[in-house]
């Protein structure tokens, strides 16, 4: 509907144009060169250039009013909180120079519009005002830097501070394993070369390295809540990239290296259902997938929400659909679900 | 040869060749030729470029329905009518490549510097036509092969423009990495040679063919984008070459420069101790220059179409130029913020985020500039100068969101989203395209004898696409910030991207209008090539020297002697101090004109 609205709204607006400028032909006595703009297409063409400002103007406030909701949610993580404040600062930095300087830029291609007999300004340099405006974006993007860099090198500050949970996360073409390092915390060795297919040892883990014997290996990703994650990150076969937007974190997987990025969340998967933009989501989506429901489509179950980890480098034909659940839950809940758990060495036992 | 014919002042240059048609309009060694010969070569790659897009656009916006017009171009890659996802990377792929290397690349830098340099710098011709030709037809086989490719039995190349191995160099991890990205691989190593060649020449008439008193500082600002482009191109291209080169070697020859450590459909692969981000740092020491190969030009053509229309000096000559060099200093060490997340050292990223928020300055510098050329002028709103006001625009929209994309931190969350898509389409592709139109509205009766378009198909053809650009780029960003990923297929396998769709509809639709306004501009084009109507010698009433040339073309440019060169391109409404302009009753002094008496001169 928005589609049809809009296109019809274009073909007319074509039209007018069209017409408008006709009808200035016509009305202009016949000059020697049609082809040059003359006072009249300045005319109609600085007051189109008005109203492209409004127009610009009009689709930023028409996508934050509608799309505006649509966005992540708060973040999820403990760096995720200074992401979102650096990001907000950037933007609104960011909107207010936009929204000057195409005021100027096409107020002034409205106002300055060419007429017959006008003069223009010779006004070739001015050392101070190019001097004011090198010297104000220097000064903007010194401190965002400054602020950009000491964020980036928390973030990206990976120790073994703090008791952290080791997790790894392994990518093939087109899913995601997790492997958790037991109670050691530490990974067994790993190498694609050690895969074997016919004993269910996918990941290549080295069978003779005792860390490995209570490694855990998982297609679901449970983390407990306010506990430091170091995850280690492999790829067998391609590059892929481990997304998980709601925690602010991202890394690609590099075969033949292992990459890292470590964060702690801090809201459960329960929590964050309760979050009203939440709530407020997952009722439009599933009001969305009601409608495909009744017309039969597909993906349309009920919608509950849940932290994902998605695939976010293009990795072949099922590149789309490359995710992995995250649950993040209490301590006593994780411990509960890793007890359960079957270990690297267990699994491994009946085959033998 | 021709270069010493210059120095000698050859008068009659280009009486006594005989020309055949093949020698004319095929094999030709005449630079205004081989502009139109890229220019039509780019215009159709354009029209490739655009149309694959329109079809993924389609398939995003309505994921999984069967449409007719899949089954007729896309044939067995759309059973029953729906897209395959193969063929929608191939596409996404090949829409990259052809509108980056093809369009934006030969098309808009091959056509207008071969068009211009000669002719505003007051040479004869390039320094060498032969290379030039040689440049043209190199440019014209990758053309070809990259065409070709998408005819492959196992479908072209589709690991993305930027073929980042392990995917683009194993045909089983993807069908498009067999034949076709080895088509792709060839393409763009002839490409690169056909640009290098391309580069040379205009590097080496820029600083050795300016006729008399042509100082570097009295060039017009689009010989400097140029210039400065070509030496970009110098630098950075060679290193795509032996990218390309060890990656074809990786492929077929069994070395280990970018795979180690794979197992793939059952079985570990010989190959050990290479690493796929060495590709990507190759590529984007290339990558990152390129997109500055691509926009510089578009901007010096804005340079001087806005400064000639708005009837005023571009302001901030020298400013403009030590903005080119920055930014072309600057562009070649900002190539790790492709890469803030692939693994590389983290104090690597700080260095690149540290560097890729200093070329913010003087593109800032340069966008300030062209504001204050529009205060006070008299601006004669051609079509032309509206794409110039439509790049300036699209390029602060865009570059702005490149605050956010070039700081490491930030970068992490809206890495590979459609985020970056809206970024990058809006500074490089749209701004660069702007620049492509504007160049050809304003110098379209140069190339054909004095033909002009239509210039209110030339309206109709900026509005829609001005409107339609933003309408598609701009709401993009948001679906970039609710973190949908680039080069998906389709998100219906993720409900949190459900109510999203309604976005792509909308963007689908611009695209849609968008591309069907740029058939005005082919029906423009098309039909003012034979019968638009015949301007003046200098329509535009413009400065600069290519305007003193007759508009039939001349193998030589000018009959009788080359023009001299007495002032800077830029003296539009120039005054005694009593107000009077410098020639009576004319705003504009072309650099021809020597300086009169009482003239003020300028530092040029």
């Amino acid at each position: 509907m928005t589609a049809l609205l809009t296109l019809t709204v274009l073909v007319l607006v074509a039209i007018a144009i069209w017409q408008m400028t006709k009808i200035f032909e016509l009305s202009q006595a016949k000059t020697e060169y049609a082809e040059i703009a003359n006072d009249s297409d300045n005319k109609n063409n600085g007051y189109l250039l008005f109203g492209f400002l409004i127009f610009i103007y009009g689709i930023t406030i028409f996508s934050f009013v509608s799309y505006g909701k649509m966005l992540l949610p708060e973040a999820a993580s403990e760096h995720g909180g200074d992401y979102d404040q650096l990001m907000w600062i950037s933007f609104a930095i960011i909107f207010f120079v936009q929204t000057i300087t195409q005021a100027l830029l096409h107020y002034f291609g409205f106002k300055y519009r060419g007429e017959k007999g006008n003069k223009a300004l010779f006004f070739a340099d001015n050392d101070r005002l190019e001097f004011i405006w090198t010297i104000i974006p220097v000064i903007v993007l010194a401190g965002l830097i400054l602020w950009g860099l000491y964020t980036w090198s928390n973030i990206m500050d990976f120790n073994d501070d703090d008791d952290p949970l080791v997790v790894e996360l392994y990518a093939q073409q087109f899913n995601w394993t997790a492997r958790y390092s037991g109670e050691d915390n530490v990974l067994g060795d790993a190498n694609v070369r050690l895969i074997d297919i016919d004993r269910a040892n996918v990941l290549g883990i080295d069978e003779s390295d005792p860390n490995g014997d209570d490694d855990v290996i998982v297609k679901e990703l449970h983390l407990p809540v306010g506990r430091k994650i170091n995850f280690k990150m492999r790829s067998q076969d391609v590059l892929h990239s481990a997304y998980m937007p709601h925690f602010r974190a991202q890394m690609n997987c590099v075969p033949g290296m292992i990459t890292q990025f470590s964060f702690t969340p801090t809201i459960t998967t329960e929590e964050m259902r309760l979050n009203p933009d939440i709530v407020e989501k997952v009722k439009r989506t599933n009001e969305i997938r009601a409608k495909k429901a009744a017309e039969g489509l597909p993906n349309s179950d009920p919608w509950e929400f849940d932290y994902i980890l998605l695939c976010n480098k293009i990795c072949g034909k099922s590149h789309y659909n490359m995710q992995m659940k995250i649950i993040v839950e209490t301590e006593e809940e994780f411990n509960k679900w890793m007890a359960e758990q079957k270990t690297f060495k267990a699994s491994m036992a009946p085959a033998e | 040869m021709s270069a010493t014919a210059h120095e000698h002042g050859h008068e009659d240059h280009g009486h006594h060749h005989k020309e055949t048609f093949v020698t004319k309009y095929i094999f030709s060694q005449d630079h205004k030729m081989i502009s139109k010969q890229y220019l039509i070569t780019g215009l159709i790659m354009g029209f490739v470029g655009i149309a694959m897009s329109l079809l993924f656009r389609m398939q995003l916006a309505w994921p999984g329905e069967s449409f007719g017009i899949f089954k007729a171009v896309l044939g067995k890659w759309a059973p029953e009518g729906v897209m395959d996802a193969d063929i929608y990377l191939a596409l996404v792929t090949i829409h990259g490549t052809l509108m980056v290397f093809f369009v934006l690349t030969q098309g808009l830098s091959g056509t207008f510097s071969n068009l211009l340099i000669p002719l505003q710098i007051g040479a004869r011709d390039m320094a060498s036509g032969f290379m030039n030709m040689v440049s043209y037809w190199m440019f014209f086989v990758s053309s070809v092969i990259m065409i070709l490719s998408l005819f492959v039995e196992a479908g072209p190349a589709a690991a993305g423009w930027t073929i980042y191995p392990p995917l683009s160099a194993l045909p089983m991890a993807q069908s498009g990495s067999g034949m076709g990205m080895t088509l792709w691989l060839v393409s763009m190593a002839i490409f690169i040679a056909s640009s290098l060649l391309g580069s040379l020449n205009y590097i080496v008439t820029v600083i050795n063919l300016r006729t008399k008193g042509m100082s570097m500082t009295r060039l017009p600002l689009t010989i400097w984008a140029f210039f400065v482009t070509a030496i970009i191109g110098v630098v950075s291209f060679p290193v795509l070459l032996s990218a390309a080169l060890l990656l074809i070697m990786d492929r077929s020859f069994g070395t280990s420069f970018f795979l180690s450590d794979i197992f793939i459909q059952g079985e570990v692969l010989h190959y050990q101790g290479g690493s796929p981000v060495l590709y990507e740092h190759l590529f984007w020491f290339l990558g990152h220059p390129e997109v500055y190969i691509v926009l510089l030009p578009a901007l010096g053509i804005t340079s001087e179409v806005m400064s000639t229309n708005a009837r005023k000096p571009i302001f901030g000559y020298r400013a403009m130029v030590a903005s080119i060099l920055a930014i072309a200093f600057l562009s070649t060490i900002v190539w790790g913020h492709h890469m803030f997340i692939s693994g590389m050292n983290p104090f690597l990223g700080s260095v690149f985020t540290f560097t890729t928020l200093l070329i913010a300055i003087p593109s800032a510098v340069k966008a300030f500039n062209y504001i204050t050329t529009l205060w006070k002028g008299n601006l004669q709103l051609n079509p032309a100068m509206l794409f110039s006001i439509g790049l300036v625009s699209t390029f602060i929209t865009g570059g702005l969101t490149g605050i956010i994309l070039g700081d490491s931190t930030l970068d992490i969350n809206v890495h590979d989203t459609y985020f970056v898509v809206a970024h990058f389409h809006l500074v490089m592709g749209i701004s660069a395209l702007y620049g492509m139109f504007a160049g050809i509205y304003h110098w379209f009766p140069k190339m054909f004898q004095g033909r002009m378009m239509n210039k209110n198909l030339g309206y109709v053809h900026f509005w829609i696409t001005a409107i339609c650009a933003y309408g598609i780029f701009f709401p993009m960003h948001f679906v970039g910030m609710a973190g949908v990923p680039r080069r998906y297929y389709e998100n219906t396998a993720f409900p949190m991207f459900d109510e999203l769709t309604n976005v792509q509809v909308l963007m689908t639709v611009f695209a849609i209008i968008a591309g069907l306004a740029q058939l005005i501009f082919v029906y423009n084009f098309i039909s003012s090539i034979f019968y638009g109507k015949k301007g003046p010698a200098n329509p535009w009433s413009s400065n600069t020297l290519e305007w003193t040339a007759p508009q039939e073309h001349i193998h030589g440019n000018w009959p009788g002697e080359i023009p001299h060169v007495y002032r800077w391109a830029y003296d539009y409404s120039k005054t005694y101090e009593n107000g009077e302009y410098i020639i009576a009753g004319q705003d504009f002094v072309p650099q021809n004109v020597p300086l009169q008496e009482n003239e003020e001169e300028l530092n040029h």
